[in-house]
């Protein structure tokens, strides 16, 4: 049922996006049922909270391997997304301009949700703590061969020099839960209420700075992209 | 030294990287170009770069593409 786990859709303001300039007639078949009034805009939601229910729990499960949730939870995480997708399509019709076909702008938002409520969920089972700094793990996140980890020695001992030294106490928690203990972004995003664009950041300039300090080493050779 | 690769790829940064806002706020267009068999990645080189680089929203690419393709 529409709303029933994640709140009423009343008062969600209703559809003014002129259907009929849309290219794709199933588009335009959305988008004025979905603005019509009665029993037509009713219909036309229940369809489409089917659709994301069914679509959140193929996510949900196409991404269980990666998350500690399961089980009930796991389904509990699809209806609550598919849930709170619809509502946030519902109230951001005016924003769908066309650029894709109506459905797949709409399943973005059930995608985002399945990834953000995977991330706040992490939580209530995590199997590595925060600030937990496994750096001895480190070499196997990157598939170095145990028998040839001696040799990579150097190379791990100044990467974590320079997230020592020249990485701020922010920067450094950053890099270190989610590339040294492999924490997913979205969970320490939602640990730390801070949206993924801001840990991703921290992330991108954490690694030129660490490809420089190896350049400069002579652990790597190629310059790379950077300096492109 | 062929044993770092993994690391090597992962330290390589692409400057056309849009970043995770940027490359989200498109992804229903991107998605409906690859669904479309058309050169997503031509029209949007910092979200294909963006892609390539970040795992959750390599994650939500997947997952959109899948949904919009599953019928």
């Amino acid at each position: 049922m529409i709303g029933g786990r994640g709140g009423s859709l009343a008062g969600v303001e209703r559809a003014r996006v002129p259907a009929a300039e849309l290219q794709d007639e199933e588009s335009s078949a959305w988008l004025r049922r979905l603005g019509a009034a009665g029993a037509e805009r009713t219909a036309a939601e229940r369809e489409l909270h089917a659709i994301l229910v069914r679509i959140a729990l193929a996510e949900v499960r196409r991404r269980s391997a990666g998350t500690p949730v399961n089980g009930k939870e796991l389904d509990d995480v699809a209806h609550q997304a598919a849930d709170d997708a619809m509502v946030a399509i519902l109230a951001k019709l005016d924003g769908f301009r066309g650029e894709s076909r109506f459905t797949t702008w709409a399943y973005r938002f059930v995608i985002l949700e399945v990834s953000t409520k995977l991330g706040r969920h992490y939580w209530r089972n995590p199997p590595v703590a925060l600030d937990a700094g496994q750096w001895e793990l480190l070499p196997d996140r990157f598939g170095i061969d145990p028998a040839r980890q001696a040799e990579a020695a150097g190379v791990f001992a100044e990467v974590r020099r320079v997230v020592d030294e020249e990485l701020t106490a922010h920067q450094r928690r950053v890099f270190v839960a989610i590339v040294v203990d492999g924490i997913p972004l979205d969970a320490l995003a939602a640990e730390l209420g801070l949206r993924r664009n801001a840990l991703y950041k921290v992330v991108f300039d954490a690694r030129r700075k660490i490809r420089r300090a190896l350049v400069a080493k002579g652990y790597l050779d190629d310059p790379g992209l950077e300096r492109r | 030294m062929r044993n770092l690769e993994r690391l090597e790829r992962f330290l390589r940064t692409d400057p056309r990287d849009v970043g995770c806002d940027e490359a989200m706020a498109v992804l229903h267009v991107y998605v409906d170009l690859v669904a479309a068999g058309q050169d997503a990645a031509a029209r949007y080189p910092g979200v294909a770069a963006h892609l390539e680089a970040c795992g959750p929203c390599g994650e939500d690419f997947t997952g959109l593409l899948l949904a919009a393709t599953s019928g």
